[in-house]
């Protein structure tokens, strides 16, 4: 069951680089925070769904940041919520990431020329790492957003310093 | 009831003088509407809720309107019990919009008055919590006047694209 099996004949030892093996740790339980703003919020429920389950990457919704890894903003961000945005991301504990689900968090999408509360762009207030284009993006495209975020957790290293 | 019936009531009862001014205009095929002075409202609202033939008890929609120079309310009312339904409308001046409050009336107009008083910045006198309930409560403007100038920054965070 799973990667390892039946893949050793006599012996039971591994031998991997620290790096590899905590970067593998890492992009296999991705918990995310459930942060269901506006209509993406229905893409990354039907995501999470039996058609295309995103639990069998290891993606667990969280209810609170203090337990998440990822944090999918999925959503029109107004201005109002910018700030509680800002502050559930402070609360999120390192090594933390960010999926930009959708055009109104990725740019303010088709509020950004008369949108008076929109916020243009959820990058305005926190870092993004991956960005999934789509109004709103098919459960397809998330999964490939989550598959670009663990091939950027797969390169990351120990020794070399993070950008926050 | 017809509108016209409902309308002739009403001048029955409150008159066509100046002072009061009940208007109607009632040849639109979709929304027949009663005008009246913003001073009057309430009474005329209490008397349409209030009259056994008339017995408006229900309001479905209370919104702000802002004609250029002056801004307006328009409540639609419904009747539950006797299947009828009219439209009021009053107009006040931008520089003083004060108009009396109808929640005391139908407790609709608690959050449909919070709503026009946040995005036209109608004041509604004796609504006993007016405060804005859509834009957060920092903020300046009332975005659906038609002279609205967008802001350029709110809190740090950059608003246009």
């Amino acid at each position: 069951m799973g990667l390892l099996d039946r893949q050793f004949d006599n012996s039971n030892i591994v031998i991997t680089s620290l790096d590899s093996l905590l970067n593998w740790a890492r992009l296999s339980s991705l918990w995310q925070m459930q942060f269901g703003l506006a209509c993406c919020a229905i893409e990354m429920m039907a995501a999470s769904a039996s058609n295309f389950d995103m639990m069998r990457f290891g993606v667990i919704p969280r209810a609170t940041p203090r337990q998440c890894d990822v944090m999918i903003v999925s959503g029109t961000v107004t201005l109002k919520m910018a700030s509680r945005i800002k502050r559930l991301y402070d609360q999120m504990s390192e090594p933390r990431y960010v999926i930009s689900m959708g055009s109104c968090s990725n740019c303010g999408g088709p509020y950004w020329e008369h949108g008076y509360h929109v916020l243009k762009g959820v990058d305005r207030v926190i870092p993004v790492d991956v960005y999934v284009p789509g109004c709103p993006p098919r459960p397809e495209a998330l999964i490939e957003g989550l598959m670009k975020l663990q091939e950027k957790v797969r390169n990351e290293s120990l020794a070399k310093k993070k950008l926050v | 009831m017809t509108p016209q019936e409902i309308a002739d009531k009403l001048t029955a009862k409150f008159g066509r003088t100046p002072d009061v001014g009940i208007e109607a205009k009632l040849d639109n095929p979709v929304d027949p509407y009663i005008k009246t002075s913003p001073d009057h409202i309430l009474d005329v609202a209490k008397f349409l809720r209030d009259d056994e033939e008339l017995l408006f008890d229900f309001l479905s929609c209370l919104s702000g309107v802002d004609l250029k120079g002056k801004l307006g309310t328009v409540y639609q009312l419904f009747s539950m019990v006797k299947r009828h339904k009219i439209t009021l409308k009053v107009e006040v001046p931008s520089e003083t919009p004060n108009i009396q409050s109808v929640e005391s009336i139908w407790k609709t107009a608690n959050w449909h008055e919070r709503e026009a008083f946040d995005l036209y910045g109608i004041n509604f006198i004796g609504h006993p919590d007016l405060r804005r309930i859509l834009l957060p409560y920092d903020w300046e403007g009332y975005p659906l006047r038609k002279d609205y100038q967008v802001p350029e920054y709110y809190n740090g965070m950059k608003v246009p694209y």
